[in-house]
This record gives C-alpha cells, sequence and structure tokens, in this order.
C-alpha cells in the first residue's frame, strides 16, 4: 500500500496553484485535506503524477460573515474549524449539527471543505448539506473566477463542473430565512462510518405555519446526493402535521431515490432507511421552524 | 509459595514500556544494507498459471532481484502438515494438501503469492510489481462451500477424486434409538460465515542472514517461535543454533501467527541467504486481507432428541467446514466444533459427521475460538428452540440438562483435537449459570421489566447461555528462572507474547516462589536464544501450561535456594522464609541473606562446584499437562433493536467466567473484554463476504467492519467462580479465548427474544441490520 511515484509541488498562492493546474493538465491532483486521495493513491487506485499541495496556502482558510448574513467558507478551512466556529453555528445551524457525523475527530482535523465538495463522494454529508442550504460554489482559473449554483455542480460519483486547470476556492452559504427549521440525520453501522442513508433537511414556514419550502436531500442513495423533489413538493402549502410527513417521507423513500444495493444494504433496506430518516428529520426540522424544539 | 501475588490485581510490568513506546515490534527492526520484498499475489481465485515474465521488473533501478517458484528449485516444497488426523476413528480419512511457498501450475486463492521483489525500499519494490507479465487461464472457481461438493465441481487439488478433504464420523452411544424414544425432534440448518482475525500488527519479517558469522536472525510475528527455528533451520541445510527467531512484543495474533511456515517466512530466509542482505517484509492491510487464514464458515444440518420434560436424549450434527485452499493446520478446527457440540451438558447420545472441504478462499486455521463457537453455537441454538417448543423457561432448560459438579471428570466419549478421549476435568456448571442469572436479574426481567417495555411498544431482549472451553493441551512448555547477583530474578521460557501480559503474569507466579518484588523479576519471552525447547502460544495454554512450567522451574530454584541458606545460616530448611527478596530464619529477622548474595555465592570465583551440584540459583523445568483443562462459563446480555430501522444497542453484558485459579485479574478481565469484542464482532459486524468468483468484496477496514470501542457494551459486568484444575499444580484453566465463545449464540437469543412479535429464528452468524431486515420484512410474514 505504497503510492506509485509523482511529482510533488507545494505552492504558497492560488495563482501558483493554478499555474501547475494550467501545466500539468489531468495529470495534476490538488491535494487538500488528503482523506479520501491519499487512501486512493495508496491502494494505488489513483495514480496521479504531479500532486499540487494547496496546505501552504492560508489564504484559503477562513470562516466569513457575508453582508446578505450567509457565510463565506474559505476551500481549506478544516471540518473541525467549522465544527467549532461560532458563527456557523449561529448562521448554519445545519452545518454545525452534521460536523460530528462526519468520519472521526482525526479526519475531520485533516478534512477541508472545499476538499469534501470537489471529491464528491455520494456517501459524503457535506454535499448533501450544501444542496439543502442551497450553496453556490466560487471556482477559480487561471482567466477568473465562476460562480457555480449547488444544483450544477455535482455530476456523478466523484465528478463535478470542476474543470482540471480549476481550483474550488471558496463555498458561500446563503442567510437562512426567518422560521426555518433543519435536521440532519444518519444511520452508519458504526459512528464515523459512511452512513447507509443520511439526510440533511431545510425547512421554512409561512405565516400560517404552513410549509413555504422544505428541501430534503440524501445521501449515500444514488451517485450524488439526490434532493427529494416530489416529497418537497408535497409539503409546500400544507400544515406539516404527522400524517403530512409521514406522507412526504414515503414519497421521499420510493418515488423520489433509487437507491443501490452493496453488501451492507439491500436497496429497500436503504429504501426503509430513507422513510424513516426523512421522517424524523423533517418532523424535527418543522418543531425546529415553529421553535418548539 | 507465598501468595502475595497470585490472585492479584496488579498493573502490568510490560506497560510503562509499552506505553511509552519503548517496545520492539518487528518493524522497529532497522538493519543498515536491508532490502524490502513485495509479493505479486494472485488476482484470480483459481487459475492455471501459462507464464510469468519478470524481465521488465529485473531490469527497475533499486530491484535487487525477482523470484518465482522456479527459481527456488528444490527449496520449493509444500509446508508441513502441522497437525495430523486424529487415529484410530473408523471410517474416518483426511488428505493432507499443505501451502506452498509459491504458486507454480495454478493458483488455488486470491492472493497466493506468485512472485517476490526484493528492492531498496518497498516503494520500488510495489512499483516493479506492476512490471511482472503474468499469463493466467482463469478456471472456475470453488466459493461455495455446499456446490464444492457437487459431482461436477471443479477441483481445488486436481490429484484428488473430489473436494472433500476429509471425514470423521464420531459416535457416543445410540443416537437413532434415543430419537425413537423421544418426545420432541428439532432438525435445523446452520449457517455460520468466516471473519478475519484482523490483529492491529499484520504479519511482519525480518531475516538476516549474516555470512561472517553464519547465523541467521529472524525476527517475527509468529505465535510458536521455536518450532518455526527447527523448521527454518532444516529447510535451509543449517544447524538450529545458527537460527534463531525473536518474536518480540506483537500487536495480537489471534491465532493465524502460530500457521507455519507463512510462504513470506519461506522465502525471506531462503533469500537473505542467497543475496547476503537482511530482508524486511511487513504485510500491509490489504494482503492481510488476502493473505492471513480465517476461521468460522460452516454449514450445520444439526438435529436433538429432547424428553417432554426438556431431557436431551441425542444430539446429531452433520457439517460442512470450510478449509480453504489448504489443510496445513489439519482438523484442529472443526474437531473443536464437533467436540463443543455437547458443551457442558450432560448428553447420552451423539453422532456426528465431520466433512472438510476444499475451496478456492483462504486458508482456515484457528482464530480465537477455533472452531469452538460453531459448537456452541449448534448446541445453543438447538435449546433455544425446544425451550420454545416445550415451552420451557430457557435457563431452567439448561439447567436440567447441564453436568452437575460430582460428574467430573467426565468423558464425552469422543475424540478431541488432542486426540484423546475428550475428558472434562473440573466445573460447577450450575453455579455459573446461577450466578450469571443472579447478575443480570433474569427473574425480574422477564417477569417485571420486558413486559413493561413490551407495553411501550419496545422491543428489549435478554440472552443467556453456557459454554465450555477446551484449554490448556501439551504437548509441554519450559522453563529456566535465575537469580542474579543483583539479587533480581530471571525468567526465561519458549512461548511467545502477543499481548496477554505474560511479563506480568508470570512474574507473579515466580515472585510468589522466591519472596520477591514482582516488579524484580524480568521475563523473556518468544526468542530462541534464550529458551529454546516448546511449542508456542495458542490453545488458551499460556497460563496452564507454561505458567506451569515457570512454576515448576522456581520452585526447583527454591530448593536451591533453601539449601544454601540453610547452610550459611546454619538454621534448617524448615526454619527459613523467603519474603522482601532475603531469606531469613523466621522470627529471628537479623538472621538472613538476601537472594543477590547467595546468587553470589552459588557461584563463586574461588573453590570447586561440588560433584552432583550445579553453580548457580538457576533452575530449568518443563510441564505436560495429561490433557487439556477445560474452562467453562456463562454469558448474558439484554439488547434493544430499533425495529425500524433494525440497528441493535447492546444494553447490559454479563460474563460469569471459572478458569479455574487466578493468577492476574485484571488481566484475565482484559481477556474478557477482548474476546466479547471478538465475540460482538462475530455476530453482528464481522463478515468476510466472498462473490462466486472467489473474490473478497470487503478487504478493507473500511468495509469489514470490526466493533470499536463506541460499539462495545457501556460495560462488561464480569463475575468469577473458582474450580481449580486437577490437572496442573497452580489449577489454572485457559482463558484466551473463552470471551469470544458464546457470544454469537447469545445474540442470536437476545435478539430473538427482543424481536418476539416478528417469528423470528435466527439460524446464521453473523446478522447485521440488513439482515435482520430481510428475515423480518421480507420473508413473506
Amino acid at each position: 500500500m505504497k503510492p506509485a511515484a509523482f511529482d510533488y509541488y507545494a505552492p504558497s498562492t492560488t495563482e501558483e496553484a493554478l499555474a501547475y493546474l494550467d501545466q500539468f493538465g489531468y495529470d495534476a491532483k490538488p491535494l487538500a485535506g488528503g482523506q479520501s486521495l491519499i487512501p486512493t493513491m495508496n491502494f494505488r487506485l489513483a495514480q496521479p503524477s504531479v500532486l499540487v499541495d494547496l496546505n501552504p496556502i492560508v489564504d484559503l482558510s477562513y470562516i466569513r460573515p457575508h453582508e446578505d448574513g450567509g457565510l463565506l467558507l474559505g476551500a481549506m478551512t478544516r471540518a473541525s474549524q467549522v465544527e467549532r466556529d461560532p458563527l456557523v453555528a449561529e448562521r448554519a445551524p445545519l452545518v454545525h449539527e452534521t460536523m460530528p457525523s462526519i468520519a472521526h475527530p482525526q479526519i475531520r482535523n485533516r478534512s477541508t471543505m472545499g476538499g469534501t465538495m470537489a471529491h464528491a463522494d455520494p456517501a459524503a454529508e457535506l454535499p448533501a448539506v450544501a444542496i439543502a442550504l442551497n450553496a453556490q460554489f466560487r471556482i477559480r482559473g487561471q482567466a477568473g473566477d465562476r460562480w457555480v449554483s449547488v444544483d450544477e455542480f455535482f455530476l456523478g460519483m466523484f465528478m463535478t463542473v470542476i474543470e482540471p486547470s480549476e481550483l474550488l476556492v471558496e463555498v458561500r452559504l446563503p442567510p437562512m430565512p426567518p422560521r426555518s427549521g433543519w435536521c440532519f440525520r444518519e444511520i452508519a453501522r458504526r459512528h464515523g462510518d459512511y452512513a447507509l442513508v443520511g439526510v440533511a433537511a431545510m425547512v421554512t414556514l409561512d405565516g400560517g405555519n404552513q410549509c413555504d419550502q422544505a428541501r430534503l436531500v440524501f445521501l449515500s442513495v444514488e451517485d450524488r446526493p439526490v434532493p427529494a423533489r416530489r416529497a418537497a413538493e408535497m409539503l409546500q402549502g400544507q400544515t406539516p402535521t404527522a400524517e403530512a410527513i409521514q406522507a412526504a417521507a414515503e414519497t421521499a423513500a420510493t418515488e423520489d431515490i433509487d437507491p443501490g444495493s452493496d453488501i451492507h444494504a439491500s436497496a429497500s433496506y436503504r429504501r426503509q432507511l430513507a422513510k424513516v430518516l426523512a421522517r424524523q428529520a423533517l418532523t424535527q426540522a418543522f418543531a425546529r421552524a415553529r421553535g418548539v424544539a | 509459595m507465598t501468595k502475595k501475588y497470585l490472585g492479584q490485581r496488579i498493573t502490568r510490568n510490560e506497560d510503562p514500556r509499552m506505553l511509552t513506546g519503548q517496545a520492539l515490534f518487528v518493524d522497529d527492526v532497522e538493519i543498515p544494507g536491508m532490502l524490502h520484498a513485495a509479493f505479486l499475489r494472485s488476482d484470480y481465485a483459481h487459475a492455471r498459471i501459462l507464464s510469468i515474465d519478470v524481465s521488465a521488473a529485473c531490469n527497475r533501478p533499486g530491484v535487487v532481484a525477482v523470484y518465482t517458484a522456479e527459481d527456488m528449485g528444490d527449496f520449493w516444497k509444500p509446508g508441513p502438515l502441522l497437525v495430523p488426523a486424529p487415529r484410530g476413528i473408523e471410517g474416518a480419512f483426511f488428505h493432507a494438501r499443505t501451502q506452498i511457498p509459491m504458486a507454480r501450475d495454478k493458483v488455488r486463492h486470491v492472493g497466493e503469492p506468485m512472485a517476490v521483489v526484493i528492492g531498496e525500499s518497498r516503494y520500488l519494490a510495489e512499483d516493479a510489481l506492476a512490471d511482472i507479465v503474468v499469463d493466467l487461464e482463469p478456471l472456475e472457481a470453488v466459493a461455495d462451500l455446499e456446490r464444492a461438493l457437487d459431482p461436477d465441481a471443479p477441483l481445488v487439488h486436481d490429484d484428488m477424486e473430489s473436494n472433500l478433504g476429509s471425514f470423521v464420523p464420531q459416535r457416543k452411544g445410540d443416537y437413532e434409538a434415543a430419537r425413537e424414544q423421544a418426545d420432541l425432534v428439532i432438525q435445523r440448518r446452520i449457517v455460520i460465515d468466516r471473519g478475519a482475525a484482523a490483529a492491529m500488527e499484520n504479519r511482519v519479517l525480518v531475516a538476516h542472514w549474516d555470512a561472517k558469522s553464519q547465523e541467521m536472525t529472524i525476527w517475527d510475528t509468529t505465535q510458536a517461535p521455536i518450532p518455526l527455528r527447527n523448521g527454518l533451520a532444516g529447510m535451509l541445510g543449517l544447524a538450529e543454533h545458527q537460527v534463531r527467531v525473536i518474536a518480540p512484543f506483537i500487536g495480537g495474533a489471534f491465532g493465524p501467527k502460530i500457521m507455519m511456515f507463512q510462504p513470506e517466512e519461506v522465502l525471506l530466509p531462503w533469500a537473505t541467504m542467497k543475496l547476503n542482505r537482511p530482508i524486511k517484509w511487513i504485510e500491509d492491510r490489504r494482503e492481510n486481507f488476502v493473505a492471513t487464514t480465517q476461521e468460522r464458515g460452516q454449514i450445520h444440518d444439526a438435529e436433538s432428541a429432547l424428553t417432554k420434560d426438556g431431557h436431551i436424549l441425542g444430539v446429531k450434527d452433520v457439517f460442512l467446514h470450510d478449509s480453504g485452499a489448504y489443510d496445513p493446520y489439519g482438523l484442529t478446527v472443526p474437531l473443536n466444533s464437533q467436540n463443543h457440540v455437547m458443551g457442558c451438558y450432560d448428553i447420552p447420545s451423539y453422532y456426528s459427521e465431520l466433512k472438510m472441504v476444499f475451496t478456492n478462499k483462504m486458508i482456515v486455521t484457528p482464530v480465537r475460538g477455533a472452531g469452538r463457537p460453531q459448537g456452541i453455537f449448534v448446541i445453543e441454538r438447538l435449546l433455544d428452540i425446544a425451550a420454545k417448543e416445550l415451552d420451557i423457561d430457557r435457563a431452567e432448560l439448561r439447567r436440567r440438562n447441564n453436568l452437575q459438579p460430582d460428574a467430573f471428570p467426565h468423558n464425552h466419549k469422543i475424540i478431541d483435537q488432542a486426540f484423546a478421549e475428550f475428558v472434562i476435568d473440573s466445573g460447577n456448571y450450575p453455579a455459573t449459570l446461577a450466578r450469571a442469572l443472579d447478575m443480570i436479574e433474569y427473574e425480574k426481567f422477564i417477569k417485571e421489566e420486558q413486559p413493561a417495555l413490551r407495553a411501550e411498544g419496545r422491543h428489549v431482549g435478554i440472552g443467556v447461555v453456557a459454554f465450555i472451553e477446551t484449554t490448556g493441551v501439551g504437548p509441554y512448555e519450559g522453563a529456566r528462572v535465575t537469580i542474579e547477583a543483583s539479587g533480581k530474578v530471571s525468567v526465561a521460557t519458549g512461548v511467545g507474547t502477543q499481548g496477554q501480559g505474560h511479563f506480568t503474569a508470570f512474574a507473579q507466579i515466580v515472585a510468589d516462589q522466591l519472596g520477591v518484588d514482582v516488579r524484580d523479576v524480568h521475563v523473556v519471552t518468544g526468542d530462541t536464544a534464550h529458551f529454546h525447547w516448546g511449542t508456542g502460544t495458542f490453545a488458551s495454554r499460556g497460563a496452564v501450561v507454561a505458567a506451569n512450567a515457570i512454576n515448576a522451574a522456581a520452585k526447583g530454584v527454591r530448593v536451591k535456594v533453601l539449601k544454601l541458606a540453610s547452610k550459611v545460616l546454619g538454621a534448617p530448611e524448615e526454619e527459613l522464609e523467603l519474603a522482601d527478596g532475603m531469606v531469613r530464619v523466621a522470627d529471628i529477622p537479623d538472621q538472613s541473606i538476601g537472594l543477590g548474595e547467595l546468587a553470589v555465592l552459588a557461584n563463586p570465583m574461588r573453590g570447586a562446584v561440588e560433584p552432583g551440584s550445579e553453580p548457580g540459583l538457576e533452575a530449568t523445568d518443563y510441564f505436560g499437562p495429561q490433557y487439556g483443562a477445560t474452562a467453562n462459563g456463562t454469558h448474558a446480555m439484554i439488547l434493544e433493536v430499533d425495529v425500524e430501522t433494525m440497528m441493535v444497542e447492546i444494553k447490559r453484558y454479563v460474563v460469569v467466567e471459572d478458569c479455574g485459579t487466578i493468577i492476574n485479574p485484571l488481566i484475565l478481565e482484559g481477556q474478557v473484554h477482548g474476546g466479547v469484542s471478538l465475540g460482538i464482532g462475530n455476530s453482528y459486524y464481522e463478515q468476510l463476504v466472498y462473490d462466486d468468483n472467489g473474490q473478497l468484496l470487503n478487504g478493507s477496514f473500511m468495509d469489514y467492519l470490526i466493533p470499536r470501542s463506541t460499539d462495545m457494551p457501556p460495560r462488561i459486568e464480569i463475575g468469577h467462580e473458582v474450580t481449580p484444575s486437577p490437572l496442573n499444580p497452580l489449577g489454572t484453566k485457559g482463558a484466551g479465548e473463552a470471551g469470544a465463545i458464546p457470544v454469537p449464540s447469545l445474540f442470536a437469543q437476545a435478539v430473538e427474544d427482543a424481536l418476539y412479535d416478528y417469528d423470528l429464528e435466527v439460524l446464521e452468524m453473523p446478522l447485521s441490520p440488513n439482515r435482520l431486515f430481510e428475515l423480518c420484512y421480507q420473508k413473506g410474514s
């Protein structure tokens, strides 16, 4: 379990990093926290001939308030920083709640915000959370920056819209509307494992305590995080009673997702878990939106 | 002998070294000029080797040598049969097909070595593996244990008529007659899948041939340094004293490290002599999953015949045992299964057929438990089903069938792994059971708590399961005990150590015999330069066989101490006592001499050693038990199942253990904790999943799930019964494997009890939430 030989560059600025990526193209891989890339290289499943190490780029590590009430997170911000940051807890409580479910503390000390998004593992938590929060991604190339909405960002298993010559540099989380509620739930065989199924929920109530908007996003069910669109539509304009939530959860589990089977969980078991988790997460999110949880 | 230390919960002598990183592990060995080996392993479970071209690999810079089976010449030969088949069982047969150092004509399991690259670094060696061109003709794999016996199944070993490697029928009494008389006959098929030993430290080896001193030193994570040395010396044409095997601190073994002679263990010593440079090989985790032996893997067709009041009249069990591609360890595992089906019960008739089957999977050799969990699972499941059918309380049914305290020695009248009749030396099974029931508050739980929980809609179940463990088998171990001029004591024994606390438990025995501080007893294990008689650490035998040898040697030193001190102090031996590192005349404290001073007197600079005497205060002695001491215990647990997700949470866990005399309860309880955690793994987490082509689908710790500390019950409550074994002077019985043995059967019972309204019968191991979901929701009920 030793990686194949590679050249290693450690630029100290984003510009320098982009120059290397431009030079080496598909042969190069940017190295962020390395929690997925390094094991993959050690198994020799990935054999990039060039590694561009982003860790020396201190400018990419920050958590800043946005003037609109949202948050800006630098791509090299460590998961453990996000986990402990009071501003994240205040402005993006769904992210705050999710962090302890991500692997183990040692991994969170290395793992980065940008790395987990760019890696696009369908079992990762934060991509699903990003969809629930309607996040935006700032992608930088030598020609300049472009913003991509989360709905366009993930293309499939380990695939995003980032070009080989580009870097994800920032994640923007919009502000949470008033009367919103959130919840993250997942079921893993052991704490810290990739979830068999997970779900992130964001809901907003209108003045009449009816559901104005719901976003329910599953992880570990398909080749990318999957928003439960039919379930969300069912809830819109409805009073979120236990019955309405149960019906939405069942629709989410049966119609919105098409999970596969593997050695840990069959498709039908995943649907069962999805149904249970959706019900639990929506119930909790609506309770928080009403201010009773 | 005083009893200052024996039975005391003292902290471990070895821990300061372990905890401060001062303990030597094999990977710590660094020698100038050392090379590194990497193995090319088969990706196919079954394939014919047409050609292997290593020329490109040889030409890669940094590569020193590349070897295939062809390069080995006459040195290439199958390994020895480590445990021969038992003789004298009518109708039994056994075909030995032992492992080979590198595949020559065909590969028989994924992971079998085909070539080895030796290079200046492991990185370079692994790079060169990609340069080797192998032309393989894939063959249909024998992956399924049952289909392996189909008449048209492909053959793992082409020279055999079928994949049936062994057949052992054993009978006690007349089962068919018992069945005729029975009020109830229960028949079930039970399937137990494979798991890994998954020691924290993988196998590691450094082989160093020093041509100038003509000596071979091998650091190896082996459980059996002495047999390894003797065998390697023979293979390499060296005198035994030219080969030194050191098994230093080892990060867990759990059975597979007793396996000899592993391909890497044969190849590295051979190659270091050819190259005259030291070579290191570290098994990485990916290799460990395909290149280190595994266990479990049986299918039982079992039945029991009972009277309506729940007395067992007989048991019948016909089972398939998956041996993997080879069978170097003989029948140890399946014989243990066959033996343990009768467990701690009085079973008048028993008929069993053991069928050992070759498959294109990794070789099976003992893993902690070594066949016993399967046997216990069979009998305990049959009892649970009978309890339901007869409407008799589970605990009561076990009470009715337990061997009674006056039944010992009890002869189960079948042949065991030591090739003698299986005789249980001692025990108090009803007391063990009663104590466990008491600790878990069985009556209160089933009468009060459980009905209340069920009324709330919760699914909380209880289990209670009794078991035995044959331990402490021969042939023998030995030890040398020496009092040094410093007054401190050195102990050398041949067994290796892999975390069992030998440096403390053995020291406690010696400290009591010689009246010294336990911290002043320095124990050396597993180095053939220090002691070269013995077999190894396996079969829960260290505290029985090695400890009694150490006790005997310490007694021998004590005799010498008393004899010399009597002369020096001018007092009769019976008036002398050994304490605080001194020999003193009882009641006259100033009439004394320190042990160090005495040791100097025993090894004088002037004056002759008298005829018939030896210099120094030193003795060597051995212990070989007549037959193995059988430990027993009862485990009980309470668990809850979330029926929406089928996730299981263990709420309480109780162990009552009787392993005879306890040397150190702290160490014993650690062993129990470790065993229970493996048992929980075998029940709910750990399953090696092979596909139809014999490919392992979960060969990493991401997908092969080992319970972590956070997955363990919050506390394991342990009670001890002590029924000393009459078979050895210390009265000890082994405890190394016990913790793991009853857990699957216990887990099955408790899960069934929790899911009382799901009509669930657990006839397989391991379970998982996914499997429970299938069993409960998808069987059409």
